[in-house]
């Protein structure tokens, strides 16, 4: 973990209420992707734990989503505002235990992390496949940048807008060789792609509500198959075979 | 050169700063991003005789200059501390260890006190009799002064350590409990716990935490804190670590001048984890500012009297 000060570049709307947020400043604490970093906003108490979508030594890429009054005003900050950021926190995505073939399934703003997954698996000569969910085609953001690194997205919106009607795990059911995933987004998908009796192992982030997002707190405490574990600091990211459901 | 040294029932501490209880874990965390040795002590995790995995989720939520938690307790259990955490402490602080000890009877307040006697480390026990989010029964020793001084007396009889109570802000009349404590042979107190408080979330029209309540802490319960801190000082001789929303050096010194004889920083360490070596490091300028080359000093020095009887 480190704390430094980042410089906000830009934000800009990507759909709905999500937006992309490019900050400068020391990211060499980040060591994996699906690690999440929390900034100190003006007159808020707690930090934001936010996912990192990409980043480079030099630079991070958020995507945010507006849920209330902090991200909401996170997401308006004028360009060149400076501020105070934890990085590298929680565990990430593991790219070595993840067998051939694995796929990457996202739902709403859950896609953020796998896009900086999907670079660091095409970077190490590994072949990815994306599946995201998200409400309609309206709502859909980053396909383009998917695109941009030769991956076609398969997409699952609930109204049929994009791609399979339904959910991801329709989009699941019909890829008939996939049995490992790696997945981020609200519970419910999480818990339904768990769930799939064809998915024998997988690694899955968690959201929680914390208060610290390093450990000292344990606002976020879920119970595991190896007892009582940390999102923020043991997980985001937790193997299949661990979790309680 | 400012002497920052204090004395807590003849323990000495190198300065006032103590990490307070929740939020630091039994150092592990901290000890990665600083030398826990430039601390004054640190005050562990809540520790049962029983391991507690909490309660449910969500158990934080954010306030005006504060935040809510109802963690619930959530501990290793005695045992495990003892057997893993004591033997790690040893090897990442140097200083005088205070515990936290917590308990739903006198006898599991009596019996994790006695098994704390070979703790090396520890060299304070800090009772706390008022968390709020434990309901054994309805009950909080801390919330009444025939509960509180019950457990003095028992924790009291068990242990050759520094006992200081832990007390709760949600009462009537803290100075009363303070009161009953110093009369039944309490060594210091600490004060305060988080206050009792809620919010409700506008989307789903049900309370934010799931536990319903939670403790409030950070910033916005300084001055209650320190409005406590004063009455228990103008009642009791005891020695008192005050707690509750400190989050700067200026916030020590303010604390100080209230009364306390060393101060604990809870919330500001989950805000910023380097909050307390940043207090440290700047307590010495904040001194020669006050024109005080001892900080033990400070204490009490707001009281007209300069301090009780």
């Amino acid at each position: 973990m480190n704390k430094s000060v980042f410089t906000l570049e830009h934000a800009r709307r990507l759909a709905g209420d999500v937006w992309e947020l490019i900050l400068e400043g020391d990211a060499s604490a980040v060591t994996a992707p699906g690690q999440f970093v929390n900034l100190e906003l003006p007159g808020k108490f707690l930090r934001r734990p936010i996912s990192v979508c990409d980043w480079t030594e030099t630079s991070l890429t958020l995507l945010v989503k507006e849920v209330g009054a902090g991200t909401r005003e996170l997401v308006r900050l004028p360009a060149g505002t400076r501020l105070d950021v934890l990085t590298g926190l929680g565990n990430g995505f593991g790219i070595g235990a993840a067998p051939e073939g694995a796929v990457l399934v996202g739902g709403g703003i859950g896609s953020a992390p796998l896009y900086g997954l999907a670079k660091r698996m095409l970077a190490a000569g590994r072949s990815v496949q994306v599946v995201l969910g998200f409400r309609s085609k309206e709502d859909a953001f980053y396909l383009e940048e998917f695109a941009a690194l030769g991956l076609e997205v398969r997409a699952a919106t609930e109204d049929g807008s994009l791609g399979t009607k339904g959910f991801v795990t329709d989009v699941l059911n019909g890829l008939p060789d996939c049995r490992y995933v790696l997945a981020c987004g609200p519970t419910p998908m999480l818990r339904a792609v768990h769930a799939l009796p064809q998915i024998t192992g997988g690694q899955f982030s968690f959201e929680a509500r914390m208060a610290c997002g390093f450990g000292a707190c344990v606002g976020c405490t879920i119970e595991t198959r190896n007892g009582l574990r940390r999102v923020c600091k043991d997980g985001p990211v937790f193997r299949k075979e661990e979790i309680l459901w | 050169m400012v002497d920052l040294s204090v004395t807590l029932a003849g323990v000495t501490l190198k300065n006032p700063v103590i990490p307070a209880s929740g939020t630091f874990g039994y150092g592990r965390e901290f000890s990665e991003w600083y030398d826990l040795d430039l601390l004054g002590s640190f005050s562990w995790k809540g520790t049962t005789r029983d391991p507690r995995s909490g309660n449910p989720q969500p158990r934080v939520a954010e306030t005006a200059a504060g935040m809510l938690n109802a963690v619930g307790l959530q501990n290793p259990g005695m045992d495990a501390v003892l057997r893993e955490e004591v033997p790690h402490i040893a090897r990442i602080f140097h200083g005088p260890v205070i515990a936290n000890v917590c308990g739903f009877s006198l006898e599991e307040y009596t019996e994790n006190c006695r098994r704390l006697e070979d703790a090396g480390p520890v060299k304070l026990l800090e009772v706390n009799i008022s968390c709020p989010n434990v309901h054994a029964g309805g009950k909080n020793f801390g919330s009444d002064p025939r509960s509180a001084a019950a457990v003095t007396r028992a924790v009291r009889a068990a242990t050759t350590k520094p006992v200081f109570l832990k007390l709760s802000p949600n009462v009537t009349d803290i100075a009363e409990i303070a009161r009953a404590c110093e009369a039944e042979g309490a060594d210091g107190l600490c004060l305060i716990n988080t206050l009792l408080g809620m919010r409700i979330d506008l989307n789903t029209r049900r309370p934010l935490l799931k536990n319903r309540t939670g403790g409030l802490s950070g910033p916005a319960v300084f001055p209650v804190a320190l409005r406590m801190v004063w009455d228990v000082y103008e009642a009791v001789k005891l020695p008192i670590i005050g707690c509750g929303g400190v989050s700067s050096a200026e916030d020590v010194a303010e604390m100080m001048l209230a009364g306390a004889s060393a101060v604990e920083v809870g919330a500001a360490n989950l805000r910023d984890p380097w909050a307390c070596k940043t207090i440290v490091e700047t307590l010495p300028a904040v001194c020669e500012r006050l024109g005080v080359d001892r900080i033990a000093g400070l204490t009490g020095g707001a009281h007209e009297a300069g301090g009780p009887g």
